[in-house]
């Protein structure tokens, strides 16, 4: 059984307006999504910003409520739960955020902030407490005598550490990683990633990972959705997506990777430039009369596009 | 060679810390042409946005020395009076900011933010204003002037934002630009739009740019010359092409290998041991590099590393180079515990 098979998913916020603030409108932040997680694997959720791949790493931990759809984990369904009935559930999955800086509480010592979850979920002494967030810490990579100081004290890749141990403390199943890297210098994203890669072994973690970055979506990835105005355009392997893009919105994405060849800098604009020639003129080719995109459609078992019954 | 616009003569900027002052940009020396991108790389601590602060004059006066000239049309920009440097800032001399989220106000609108500089640098009618900002808003990409015009911040997103600090930083036709991580707030079809907007602007503006980023892909995508920046020091500096094909410097061709490139598929990523030292506990003496790649022999420093050119416009610091290889087994990077 997959971990977590999330079913037509939907998250539509209000707009109000008018008289008495009725609502006059939806806006479909996340529009009918489905995918499944095997335990173990690393999934990739890439989009540009406000495609809703953010409101959909929220709904399914809870932080926004799924107004249709399911989302199950392991088989129990979290959208429809009350929030008794979830707590059980929930803290198996974890979320790591974007921004080292402002996700974590600067006027909470690091001891404070590791041992939040665990003052949520169990009762310990302080004595137990203090081992386990020890370990954690060292876990990490960070020095024992670093539980007493404060956020600002550390550095962007340490905080991101920092993080990562509060996501760890419960032992959880599911990671959901909201851009954990974008915020933090190359070398650092390095070690960020190796260390990813690294506990996502030793704690068998399956990690639903949250990016713009396409690169770092392909290091880490082994499966890979693509979004776009909160419904899928393409879900494929790594290989299926980067090498053989089929949608047209992919293949905008990927010519958007910046070139690390510079003699190649001029082919890349151009190549941007006709994928976003036929952007325009094929755009509405891409979604049927009501402006919604098509359903995805399998193209090879690990590969589907939304296109459109007949093909392209 | 194409004329000059700025040229950077050994600047120093020292920050006061408990009494003592320590250089975050030390001894650098740079010029930039009318109508070329210079980027400067490096990572955070390194000392870059401390360079474009120091060329911009937005350090705080009372804590922080700056020494050696930034000339701009004639004018060392470092001995003006604030009310000289104030005709210049915003006019001759633009600024594009890292983000986009906080460098605008929050309560003034669109176009008031943009008309602003107009007001302060040059005479135009209320019309003319308005005018100008809807040719500006055009060019950075907006289609629907008008209405972002009336509109505030917050009702935009990020790719739109960073459309408007770069409206604003060109509202009065500046001769030098210089963008401070101007993409890293983006994600990608934004960023490949403001690279490719930008790109365009340069074309058009003829202003010379500093390009500041940590991402190497932008790097190669936009500068036409580089220049590497570790521990407040130029460290590489070549043009774009050389500098991809062939680095030298051990910072360089460690930073190069540390991306998640799109080319090679290695499980583990190169991490450059330990961390950008602080500005006070650096050796300023030796190889700023060095503590940083130990399984290289302290022969292969110099003593007070000297800027060498290797090939014409191609200079290295440090003889280090010369004997630079990666580690054989990464180990110890395993076991390296960060404090």
């Amino acid at each position: 059984m997959s971990l977590l098979n999330v079913k037509d998913l939907q998250v539509h916020f209000p707009i109000r307006g008018g008289f008495f603030r009725r609502v006059v409108d939806q806006v479909r932040a996340v529009d009918g999504v489905n995918f499944e997680l095997e335990p173990g694997e690393t999934y990739g959720l890439v989009g540009e910003s406000g495609c809703g791949k953010t409101t959909t790493g929220r709904a399914i931990i809870g932080l926004n409520k799924a107004t249709g759809g399911e989302v199950l984990f392991n088989g129990e369904n979290l959208a429809t739960m009350n929030g008794h009935d979830r707590k059980k559930h929930i803290r198996d999955i974890q979320m790591i955020f974007q921004d080292p800086y402002s996700s974590l509480n600067g006027r909470k010592n690091v001891l404070n902030i590791i041992a939040e979850p665990l003052r949520n979920f169990e009762r310990l002494s302080p004595k137990e407490e203090l081992t386990r967030v020890q370990n954690m810490i060292e876990r990490v990579g960070l020095s024992p005598e670093s539980i007493y100081k404060y956020p600002h004290q550390f550095s962007g890749g340490q905080r991101q550490r920092i993080g990562i141990a509060r996501a760890l403390m419960l032992n959880p199943k599911l990671i959901i990683a909201d851009e954990p890297v974008s915020a933090l210098d190359v070398s650092v994203q390095a070690q960020v990633l190796n260390f990813m890669r690294e506990i996502q072994k030793d704690f068998g973690l399956t990690y639903l990972f949250i990016s713009h970055d396409l690169g770092v979506i392909k290091h880490i990835c082994d499966r890979i959705g693509i979004m776009y105005k909160g419904r899928f355009v393409e879900e494929g392997t790594a290989e299926d997506v980067y090498t053989n893009p089929q949608h047209l919105y992919t293949k905008r994405l990927i010519a958007a990777i910046p070139e690390m060849d510079p003699v190649k800098r001029f082919e890349k604009m151009e190549l941007r430039e006709q994928i976003n020639v036929a952007y325009r003129t094929e755009y509405d080719s891409y979604f049927d009369k009501d402006g919604r995109m098509f359903d995805l459609k399998p193209l090879t078992p690990t590969h589907s596009v939304a296109v459109h019954q007949g093909g392209m | 060679m194409a004329e000059t616009v700025l040229e950077i003569e050994n600047l120093r900027t020292s920050f006061n810390i408990k009494g003592n002052y320590y250089a975050a940009v030390d001894g650098v020396s740079l010029t930039v042409h009318k109508n070329e991108v210079v980027a400067i790389v490096g990572e955070s601590g390194c000392g870059k946005s401390a360079l474009a602060l120091s060329i911009i004059g937005l350090h705080n006066a009372k804590t922080t020395k700056l020494e050696g000239q930034v000339n701009l049309k004639g004018q060392n920009l470092l001995s003006l009076p604030v009310e000289k440097l104030n005709k210049i800032r915003g006019k001759d001399l633009g600024m594009i900011f890292q983000d986009p989220m906080t460098a605008l106000n929050p309560l003034a609108t669109v176009g008031r933010q943009i008309e602003e500089p107009m007001d302060y640098h040059m005479k135009l009618s209320k019309s003319a204003k308005k005018k100008r900002v809807l040719e500006l808003l055009e060019q950075v990409g907006i289609k629907n002037g008008p209405r972002v015009y009336k509109q505030y911040p917050h009702e935009l997103s990020g790719g739109m934002r960073q459309r408007i600090v770069i409206a604003i930083s060109l509202a009065c036709n500046p001769v030098m630009l210089i963008a401070d991580e101007p993409t890293t707030a983006l994600d990608v079809t934004i960023q490949a739009q403001i690279m490719d907007l930008m790109k365009e602007l340069q074309r058009i503006t003829d202003s010379g740019i500093i390009l500041i980023t940590h991402d190497l892909g932008v790097v190669a995508e936009m500068a036409d010359r580089v220049a590497v920046m570790y521990a407040g020091e130029f460290v590489e500096i070549a043009d774009v092409n050389t500098l991809f094909a062939n680095p030298l410097h051990p910072y360089t061709r460690s930073l190069l290998s540390s991306i998640p490139s799109n080319m090679t598929d290695k499980e583990e990523l190169h991490v450059i041991e330990g961390i950008v030292p602080s500005i006070q506990k650096l050796d300023r003496g030796g190889c700023r590099f060095a503590p940083r790649i130990p399984w290289i022999s302290e022969d292969a420093h110099e003593d007070n590393p000297m800027l060498h050119e290797v090939e014409p416009g191609h200079f290295v610091r440090c003889t280090c180079y010369k004997d630079f290889h990666f580690p054989e087994e990464r180990v110890e990077d395993e076991n390296y515990v960060t404090t």
